[in-house]
């Protein structure tokens, strides 16, 4: 049994018109190119809480670990 | 033939003669043998990498902030412990992600199973603002579907600021904790899709979706805390 698939089109086909009708699509939408600006700002904003502080106590607690460990073990 | 299980957790690694399998970057390679040296120096660098984020990935599993830094403090022992042993099959990151996620779920089965108190925060804190942003009902007899108001524009200068960061810090802290570990992995660490399916064990397809939502939901929380500074 085959499933009928009108109007497919192939990938190939298709990763052509997503730019295109992406681009379309904004050229003339200022609410979504605002939208696709500030999605992408919010994920550089993101990266940058990999630089917060720890937890005061957690590395001094982690380095007696350490300790511990290659010359306990 | 020995197992490779690790005293921290009940992770295996791939069974094989040691150094065989070995896909290691020479990045992870050097860290590894600097560790097994008792590299103090190596070991914090290691720690300040990682520690954040692993938090972030154990409060999917454990009721609060607390125990989940206690999880992550029992991975560490588990990571040294099992660090002779590790054979790098995979990138040392994931391999210490996996360790911390066993060691979570450990851990929160014993917990009762609580939901994480993450998942019913859901309501926003007093005095947040939505953002004014909104659709055309799908009965618009010329646009339907498109922006009614569309987003309030922000200068990414308003990015830089410290109470940005604070904003979304608390938010990714408020998502359901799938969300807030593929978020945590992708925008944060900075690791790429396929790494962060098999850390947390889901499909390619999920993964995005979860990614999305999380994405939508900082954003959103952004755009009402441009608003509320905006001059």
């Amino acid at each position: 049994m085959s499933v009928a698939r009108p109007q497919d089109i192939v990938c190939k086909e298709l990763v052509e018109l997503l730019t295109d009708f992406l681009e379309q699509h904004l050229v003339w939408c200022p609410g979504c190119s605002e939208y696709l600006r500030q999605f992408r700002a919010t994920i550089g904003a993101t990266r940058k809480l990999a630089e917060e502080d720890l937890p005061e106590g957690v590395k001094e607690n982690l380095l007696d670990a350490f300790r511990h460990w290659r010359h306990g073990s | 033939m020995p197992a490779a299980v690790s005293s921290g957790g009940s992770f295996q690694e791939p069974e094989g003669p040691p150094g065989a399998g070995s896909t290691l970057s020479a990045e992870d390679r050097e860290v590894v043998e600097r560790l097994r040296a008792g590299d103090e120096r190596t070991f914090l660098a290691t720690v300040e990498k990682n520690h954040r984020s692993m938090v972030r990935v154990a409060m999917g599993y454990v009721p609060s902030e607390a125990v989940a830094e206690e999880v992550v403090q029992e991975a560490w022992v588990g990571i040294l412990q099992g660090l002779d042993k590790f054979e790098g099959r995979c990138p040392l990151r994931a391999w210490m992600f996996r360790i911390l996620v066993n060691c979570a779920k450990m851990r929160g089965g014993r917990e009762a199973r609580s939901v994480p108190f993450s998942a019913l925060e859901t309501e926003d804190a007093e005095g947040e603002r939505r953002p004014v942003e909104s659709f055309r009902p799908p009965d618009d007899p010329r646009w339907p579907g498109h922006w009614a108001q569309g987003p309030e524009r922000w200068t990414d200068e308003r990015l830089a600021d410290a109470q940005a960061l604070v904003r979304i810090k608390a938010e990714i802290e408020k998502l359901p904790p799938n969300q807030r570990q593929v978020i945590t992995l992708r925008d944060i660490e900075d690791w790429d899709s396929s790494e962060v399916c098999e850390a947390l064990g889901i499909s390619e397809a999920n993964q995005r979706v979860l990614l999305h939502r999380a994405r939508t939901k900082v954003r959103q929380a952004l755009a009402g805390w441009a608003a509320e500074v905006a001059p």
